[in-house]
């Protein structure tokens, strides 16, 4: 209607439907209390005002009243609470067999690697009606990640990876913001999400030149920084054997039990000595600093495609059931 | 100056007197809240001003007024002088220091001369954010989120938080000597059920300065720590946290949005009574309403980081309480609402500014709603939905309660009457500047424009232009009783003791007040709000 003045964002994820009748519901409620409330205070202003021979009545209060908008405000308002948890809940648990993308900010651009090997800067394509998981991490400062489009936003933290899913809907370019203050050009840290027709996408995917997907890059990486030589494919590894630990509980030696997730794997590369795995000693060399966080990504990604194939073919990409990926394998 | 008038004026706190050096070495309660006064008016000016640069840059898509670098310290200035120099003394340290002995029946605060202290502490924050502000700025956000404020930044961090840093402890020691003068100084009669709602609700305030503003202080603290020695508290290739940050922050800063507002609630409950002619209604729960928002206030504060990972069930948790809390403010309005009931309205310039207050609090209140509502607000947060909710709270809610107190005890600090038509004016011009200003921006929120972005794309300058022209409103709107109110100085009629016939220890002595006080102490044989036995006041008449 008019381009330059909107007044309500694209709704292109299968999150939006939901948010957006959630703050309907909210919008109906609040106008609804707000002219409750001026409507009685213009009536008791106008009704009671101050005229000649007509004195105040006192009235020392009313406990069923108190009790009234104590009880019904809080009803509504649980309401309202239930269904931004539900959702919250929803947004997230990623489904399984989500396809990932890697996330890497930084003063102030976006870098993603997608698992199949491409990557990309300030532009993420996705295929309508693929679920999405994003994991992100920052090389600097705080960002985060937002599309209004999808209703979906993340930070983007140094030294961790935080996670967000979305299932696009519906084709075209939409914003993509950082929406957490990250210095001089905060508001230059944009870029576009290009959602595409499955078809559009399998050929925007087979075009450019790929060197092998992430888990390939991160077998090489594996084998180039030594991590072979300890990280065995049997029992006599002086490190752990990560063949099928991906997503697994983990016994440490200090008792506590983590689940071996992607933040588990990076954190235990980059600072080997905060999370022992039981039964074996903390003499892994700590390699914070040393390999950045795409090479991080393409490690983590190398260890997760280790507990998703058999055994014997670790280093395959398998990370997404056949047919919904495009084959990037030779 | 007339000396004949002077001699034949009734000595009080103003004319006990003179020379400079009878202010800056003033113990005097109201004499300290005057210098307060003048101190953050400037401090409003210097936010105010920032504001405006904000506006005018906002004004068009393509960064162009301003450099990315001056906007940026543009909002950052303008966030932490509102804050911590205008709205976090505003009330409690003019008003509240003025009016606490006198409602309670003191002669002066408990420790009259750590009040001073505080001033001076203030005085001496502020010059140094000043300071830091004339040699290069600061440009963090008043937030001050790490990583980047201390270790990307290269702008004046550690001074800012320094300067914040100290001026804390002005607000503790306030705090403080509120908290005990409410305890010790009550004059005869004055039970804690016959407090004036005025004094429970900066009791309240109190409370969360003296038990918050620690944590803040210790969080700035580690910053410049971290950023002076590198000590990798918040550094996460040091083994630091950068979300630990943010809980240390919001611990104290969102307990401090109710500094900032339960005060202006303070103002409201005197003003809805007295121009209604009415006790107010539900007095108990007004009351129990301030300390229930201080107490269940300390444990929301990871509303503000539903999208900064933390772990899921903390987050729902936290949207939990964060509703709590929702409902006393919810009840303090329709108590509000409620005395208008039966009662005789007038429609004096300080009631215009309690309706200002009643309905943008409440659109400010229930917005909130969306911000607590988990799914909502990952979509909401960090955009300009949040800005537009916190200005309806803490300009909307916080000043309006402000500038109605100024008027309603304009009489009582000055002796004189304003014109009651430029105030009635100005109050309008505030609501619909206010209005025109930052109702464009929840739409702007959930379109998706995030805060604190310089250049955007051009869908959103429609929404923009109308906000910066709302905000152009709005200035003539606070300019108008600068003038009028430094005018009535001059020229305003001289004001009775008690020209609107309210209820309250402070209406019974002179106006202005004698230094002590009162000449004897009072003793206190009603409940607050006894309308029933107060005449009524002669109607104030609109000057041509």
């Amino acid at each position: 209607m008019f381009d330059n003045f909107p007044l309500w964002p694209a709704a292109a994820s299968s999150h939006a439907f939901w948010e957006d009748t959630l703050y309907i519901f909210l919008a109906v409620v609040c106008v609804v209390m707000t002219l409750l409330i001026f409507t009685v205070v213009a009536v008791f202003a106008t009704k009671y005002r101050r005229r000649h021979g007509r004195e105040a009545t006192q009235i020392e209060g009313s406990l069923l009243l108190e009790i009234g908008w104590t009880v019904i405000p809080l009803g509504i308002m649980m309401v309202m609470f239930v269904g931004g948890a539900v959702l919250y809940f929803h947004m997230r648990t990623p489904p399984r067999d989500a396809a990932e993308v890697y996330v890497v900010a930084k003063q102030w651009m976006w870098k993603l690697q997608h698992t199949e090997g491409q990557s990309e800067i300030n532009e993420l394509h996705v295929p309508v009606g693929r679920d999405v998981r994003l994991i992100m991490t920052s090389q600097d400062v705080i960002h985060s990640f937002y599309v209004p489009a999808f209703r979906v936003k993340m930070d983007v933290v140094p030294g961790r990876y935080t996670t967000m899913w979305f299932r696009p809907i519906k084709a075209g370019t939409y914003h993509l913001f950082c929406a957490q203050y990250c210095g001089t050009m905060h508001s230059g840290m944009i870029g576009q999400v290009v959602v595409m027709e499955p078809n559009d996408y399998q050929a925007w995917m087979s075009g450019g030149p790929v060197a092998g997907s992430l888990a390939q890059n991160g077998q090489a990486l594996f084998q180039q920084l030594g991590c072979s030589t300890c990280h065995r494919f049997d029992v006599q590894g002086r490190g752990p054997n990560l063949v099928g630990l991906f997503g697994k509980p983990v016994q440490l030696e200090d008792g506590r039990t983590v689940i071996a997730d992607e933040d588990y794997v990076r954190e235990s590369i980059v600072n080997s000595q905060a999370k022992v795995v039981s039964g074996f000693k903390p003499i892994m060399p700590i390699f914070q600093g040393q390999v950045s966080d795409e090479q991080l990504n393409a490690l983590v990604a190398y260890v997760k495609s280790l507990s998703q194939a058999p055994a014997g073919q670790a280093g395959t990409p398998a990370l997404a059931p056949a047919g919904t990926q495009p084959q990037s394998t030779k | 100056m007339a000396t004949l008038a002077v001699s034949e004026e009734r000595k009080n706190y103003i004319n006990a007197e003179y020379g400079i050096r009878s202010w800056l070495f003033t113990t005097d309660h109201k004499r300290i809240a005057l210098l307060y006064l003048l101190s953050i008016t400037a401090f409003f000016f210097i936010g105010g001003f920032a504001a405006l640069l904000i506006r005018l840059e906002l004004l068009t898509p393509a960064g162009d007024l301003l450099s990315a670098d001056a906007y940026n310290k543009a909002f950052t200035m303008h966030g932490q002088v509102m804050v911590f120099f205008f709205l976090i003394p505003s009330i409690p340290a003019v008003l509240g220091n003025f009016l606490i002995p006198i409602m309670i029946g003191a002669k002066d605060l408990a420790f009259p001369r750590i009040n001073l202290i505080s001033w001076y502490i203030y005085i001496i924050a502020g010059i140094l954010y000043i300071h830091c502000l004339v040699t290069g700025g600061v440009d963090t956000g008043w937030t001050f989120y790490p990583t980047f404020s201390t270790q990307f930044s290269n702008t004046k961090v550690i001074e800012a938080g320094l300067a914040i840093f100290i001026s804390g402890f002005s607000s503790i020691l306030t705090g403080l000597n509120f908290v005990v003068t409410v305890h010790r100084m009550r004059a005869p009669g004055m039970t804690w059920s016959r407090l004036p709602l005025f004094v429970w609700s900066h009791y309240a305030t109190s409370i969360i300065m003296l038990l918050g503003t620690p944590v803040i202080a210790i969080t700035l603290v580690l910053v410049v720590l971290e950023r002076a020695l590198n000590l990798g508290i918040f550094d996460p290739t040091r083994g630091g946290d950068p979300v630990l940050f943010q809980h240390l922050f919001w611990f104290y800063s969102h307990p401090a949005v109710y500094i900032m507002i339960l005060p202006s609630m303070a103002v409201i409950s005197e003003i809805v009574p007295c121009f209604s002619r009415k006790r107010v209604f539900g007095y108990n729960f007004v009351a129990i309403s301030s300390i229930a928002i201080a107490a269940i206030g300390f444990v929301v504060w990871a509303h503000h980081m539903f999208v900064a990972g933390i772990s899921l069930y903390s987050a729902i948790v936290f949207s939990f309480l964060s509703f709590l809390v929702a409902v006393p403010s919810a009840v303090k309005v329709f108590n509000w609402t409620a005395t208008m009931y039966k009662g005789s309205v007038s429609f004096s310039t300080p009631m215009l500014y309690a309706f200002g207050f009643i309905g943008l609090f409440t659109i400010g209140g229930l917005t909130g709603l969306f911000l607590a509502t988990l799914g909502v607000d990952v979509h909401v947060h960090d955009t300009y939905f949040v800005i537009a909710h916190f200005h309806y709270v803490m300009v909307g809610g916080a000043v309006m309660g402000y500038l109605g107190g100024m008027h309603f005890w304009w009489p009582k600090i000055s002796g004189k009457m304003y014109p009651e038509g430029w105030g009635r004016l100005a109050a309008l011009i505030v609501f619909i500047g206010f209005n025109l200003t930052f109702f464009p921006q929840f739409i702007l929120g959930y379109l998706g424009m995030p805060r604190r972005y310089w250049q955007y794309p051009p869908e959103y300058q429609v929404l923009n232009v109308l906000s910066t022209a709302g905000a152009t409103i709005l200035a003539v709107g606070y300019l108008l009783p600068m003038v009028y109110l430094l005018w009535s100085l001059r020229y305003g009629k001289p004001a009775e003791d008690n020209p609107w016939k309210a209820t309250g220890l402070e209406w019974t002595t002179s106006s202005p007040p004698p230094t002590f006080n009162f000449d004897e102490t009072p003793v206190v044989t009603q409940e607050a709000y006894d309308y029933e036995n107060m005449p009524l006041p002669e109607e104030v008449t609109l000057e041509r």
